[in-house]
């Protein structure tokens, strides 16, 4: 069954992309969205049906080499089964939804086909992404964090007659490279020193791994931080944290139904994705952890910032997407996967209806994507209005705070994100208030966008606003099956991802032994005894003898990480703080867009350097361009006109047009055509040779 | 009394003498014919006075030999001198430069 969920994408891929000539483009279409269907049909069997205990199905064996050998194979454990219904249920909707929003596109002539392709992409990219998410081992995964690569730069780039589209494409896929090579030095240091590139044996050699070092660009370094920061370095390049981030706003130059699958739902959280899946490794890196809660934190504040000024309504989504990359981050950074995972989860659903509406708008609207010629489609795009609404209550985190049934009463992003920020003040104050912060600005720009579009007066070109229709019923199905997800998935999935540390345990099929050191703290070598150690003197936490093998299960918890325990016990006003962040975001932007619109103008005139330095992103691109680009592009300049057509090109010419020639002139002069030259030479020859011979007495 | 080395001397002087001809001629190619001839008869001399000086006859032997190619060749020779003649109209030797490069 998981190998039909594995192949089903990369088929339809295969018949869309190759075959559609002999099928036709809608059958194509059909076949391709089918498959997806039949994919994420499995995926929720096989997510609901799964007892959490690690699987190792083989494919087929795949590299030997010494001991660099390895399968390929995929590894079911809870993070896969989690990622697996995330990834085919988006795309399977992102399908259908694209019948609609690729019906009929204008930047392709009349007669063009462009439609199975597309289709043939978005299959591709899912079968990357499960690829990645279902790897056993380093390599594979490696395998598939480039396949969505590459999947993702045709389609940034699937207009490809827009030069913006193509500038976006090459940016998303260069910036991701920087991320990349760090992750492969990454997987290289822990096959130095792991001997193999399986997750199994890795994880089993973490104990040993936490106190080696590593001799790394001259000086010495503690083995588990340093590799964990290269892995997270790699994260950050697919995820967009900061420093990193540039290219994902960039890249809603591609069709929306793009921006929706793999820069909101999957290939952006599959940094994420990782940082959980190494939750072996990351657990004896204190260091590097700390690292990632600071990147999630700065990454969350900043890119709500930015969110808060931006025009285009994809732009919006998209640092929003950005900021909530962080949170989740955040979590994974403080040790708490399983929270991470939720948010994931979550998020997966109520970005992707965000984009799907956002799509639905701009296609309805004739691919205007300006807010500021938006207004008042509240009436003329209700469903896409109301999905949009269960969006944006989703994601600011509309809830009731401190009911508990069971479970928290609220949207998924409610439950989720309260998580996070439980979570992020028992870690880590820091991250705490930026969290918070963020939430606060992600209500207001969430808000924003809604005001800015279905509210007000219609602004903007009249004739677009007369013409503006509600999207035909297939782009508004999957609408309402995301909008259910981004209802409840934070209520129905609260207790296995954050009830509490048993409930977590049993649902990622970590087996504990309470009360029962296992053997392996009981290893001299080991750091851990002193951990089981402090945890047991520690009375105080309802799971403070927990033991786990690293490897065991989906994710692990090492002996003295009580986040999930401790986030629970976390006083009033801080699981108030994020309710009360989002309500002062919703009085405020209701106040600036809807009371007094004239007041948001007004503002950007009096705090023009900060409106600026907002609307320019921080200035990071001009930096960038500054520090990387323009010196890179120099450089490629020099190498260019002095290097290849100076040196090389110059070269080739001299000889060919300078050198030879010289040379056959020389030698043609000798051929005089005469009989009596040529004698003549003989005889000088003959003579020359003879004397040789004489003098030499050969 | 006449030694060998007296005609080793002459048939040396014939042979430069026709090396000569060979390439400070630059009128007529009957010469160049005659000079190469020249050069056939120094060798043929020195094989008769080694022949007659070692008492060997086999270089006499090889004098007549030498004596039928060398008719032979001025026979193919004068041919192709007839051809090129018709061809060219004359038999300049600094005409002839078709091969020049």
């Amino acid at each position: 069954m998981e190998t039909i969920i594995l192949f089903a994408p990369l088929i339809g891929a295969l018949i869309a992309g190759f075959g559609w000539k002999f099928i036709g483009e809608t059958a194509a279409q059909y076949v391709s969205t089918g498959l997806l269907m039949l994919a994420a049909g499995l995926s929720w069997v096989v997510f609901l049906s799964f007892d959490g205990v690690t699987q190792s199905i083989q494919i087929l064996p795949w590299i030997e080499s010494g001991t660099f050998a390895t399968d390929w194979a995929i590894r079911l454990d809870r993070l896969t089964a989690t990622m697996l219904i995330v990834i085919n249920s988006v795309s399977a909707l992102v399908h259908l939804y694209s019948f609609g929003y690729m019906a009929h596109d204008e930047n392709f002539k009349e007669g063009e086909n462009y439609k199975a392709r597309f289709f043939a992409y978005l299959s591709f990219f899912t079968f990357a992404m499960l690829m990645l998410v279902t790897a056993d081992n380093l390599v594979q995964m490696f395998f598939g964090w480039e396949g969505v690569g590459v999947a993702s730069y045709l389609l940034i780039n699937f207009y490809f007659r827009k030069p913006s589209a193509n500038a976006a494409a090459m940016k998303a896929f260069i910036v991701n490279r920087v991320g990349d090579f760090a992750f492969i030095l990454g997987i290289a240091g822990l096959y130095l020193l792991a001997d193999s590139v399986k997750f199994e044996d890795i994880f089993a050699y973490m104990p040993t791994l936490a106190e080696q070092t590593i001799r790394f660009l001259w000086t010495d370094w503690s083995a588990p931080n340093l590799l964990a920061f290269l892995l997270f370095v790699g994260a950050m390049g697919k995820s967009a944290q900061l420093l990193l981030h540039t290219w994902l706003p960039d890249a809603m130059e591609g069709p929306t139904p793009v921006s929706a699958l793999i820069h909101a739902a999957t290939m952006v959280t599959a940094g994420v994705f990782l940082v959980c899946r190494m939750s072996p490794l990351m657990e004896f890196a204190p260091v590097a952890t700390n690292f990632v809660v600071i990147v999630g934190a700065i990454t969350a504040f900043f890119a709500a910032t930015v969110g808060l000024v931006q025009n285009d309504i994809k732009r919006v989504i998209a640092y929003s997407t950005c900021s909530q990359l962080g949170y989740m981050f955040v979590a994974a950074g403080l040790g708490v996967y399983s929270v991470a995972m939720f948010h994931l989860l979550t998020h997966a659903f109520f970005k992707a209806m965000l984009f799907l509406g956002a799509g639905s708008v701009i296609h309805g609207m004739h691919h205007e994507q300006d807010m500021r010629n938006y207004g008042g489609l509240r009436k003329k795009l209700p469903v896409t209005f109301w999905a949009m609404m269960i969006g944006t209550l989703a994601i600011t985190g509309v809830g009731i705070p401190l009911l508990y049934v069971g479970f928290p009463v609220g949207f998924a992003g409610f439950v989720s994100k309260d998580a996070i920020i439980e979570s992020a003040f028992v870690g880590s104050t820091f991250a705490f208030w930026m969290l918070v912060i963020a939430a606060f600005m992600t209500s207001f720009y969430s808000w924003r966008l809604m005001f800015l579009t279905f509210y007000g007066k219609p602004r903007g070109d009249k004739h677009t606003h007369e013409h503006a229709h509600e999207s035909p019923s297939v782009m508004l199905v999957p609408l309402v099956v995301l909008a259910f997800g981004a209802i409840f998935a934070g209520m129905a999935f609260y207790k296995p991802y954050f009830g509490s540390q048993e409930s977590v345990d049993k649902f990622f099929g970590i087996g504990v032994k309470k009360g029962e050191a296992h053997a392996y703290f009981d290893a001299p070598t080991l750091v851990a005894p002193a951990y089981a150690a402090g945890a047991k003197a520690d009375g105080d936490h309802s799971d403070h003898d927990r033991s786990q093998v690293p490897g065991e299960g989906a994710i692990f918890v090492g002996p003295d990480n009580h986040m999930i325990h401790e986030a629970h016990l976390v006083p009033k006003w801080v699981k108030l703080s994020p309710f009360f962040a989002m309500l002062f975001g919703f009085i405020l932007s209701w106040y600036m867009y809807i009371r007094r619109p004239d007041l948001p103008a007004k503002l950007a005139e009096n705090q023009w350097p900060l409106y600026n330095f907002l609307l320019n992103k921080w200035y990071f691109d001009e930096l960038y361009d500054a520090i990387f680009v323009r010196p890179a592009k120099s450089l490629g300049r020099f190498l260019w006109t002095r290097g290849d057509v100076g040196i090389i090109d110059g070269g080739i010419n001299g000889l060919a047009l300078g050198i030879v020639p010289f040379f056959t002139r020389l030698a043609g002069r000798l051929q005089s055509g005469y009989i009596f030259t040529y004698a003549f030479s003989m005889v000088i020859g003959l003579v020359v040779l003879i004397t040789w011979m004489t003098l030499t007495a050969g | 009394m006449i030694g060998i080395e007296h005609y080793l001397t002459v048939a040396a002087a014939l042979f430069v003498i026709g090396i000569f001809g060979l390439f400070l001629n630059r009128k007529n190619v009957i010469i160049l014919l005659m000079s190469i001839e020249l050069m056939l008869l120094a060798v043929n001399i020195n094989f008769v006075a080694f022949s007659a000086f070692l008492d060997d006859l086999v270089g006499q032997v090889f004098t007549l030999f030498v004596l039928t190619v060398a008719a032979a060749e001025a026979a193919i020779g004068l041919a192709i001198l007839v051809c090129f003649f018709r061809n060219r109209g004359t038999i300049d030797v600094e005409n002839v430069n078709v091969m020049k490069g």
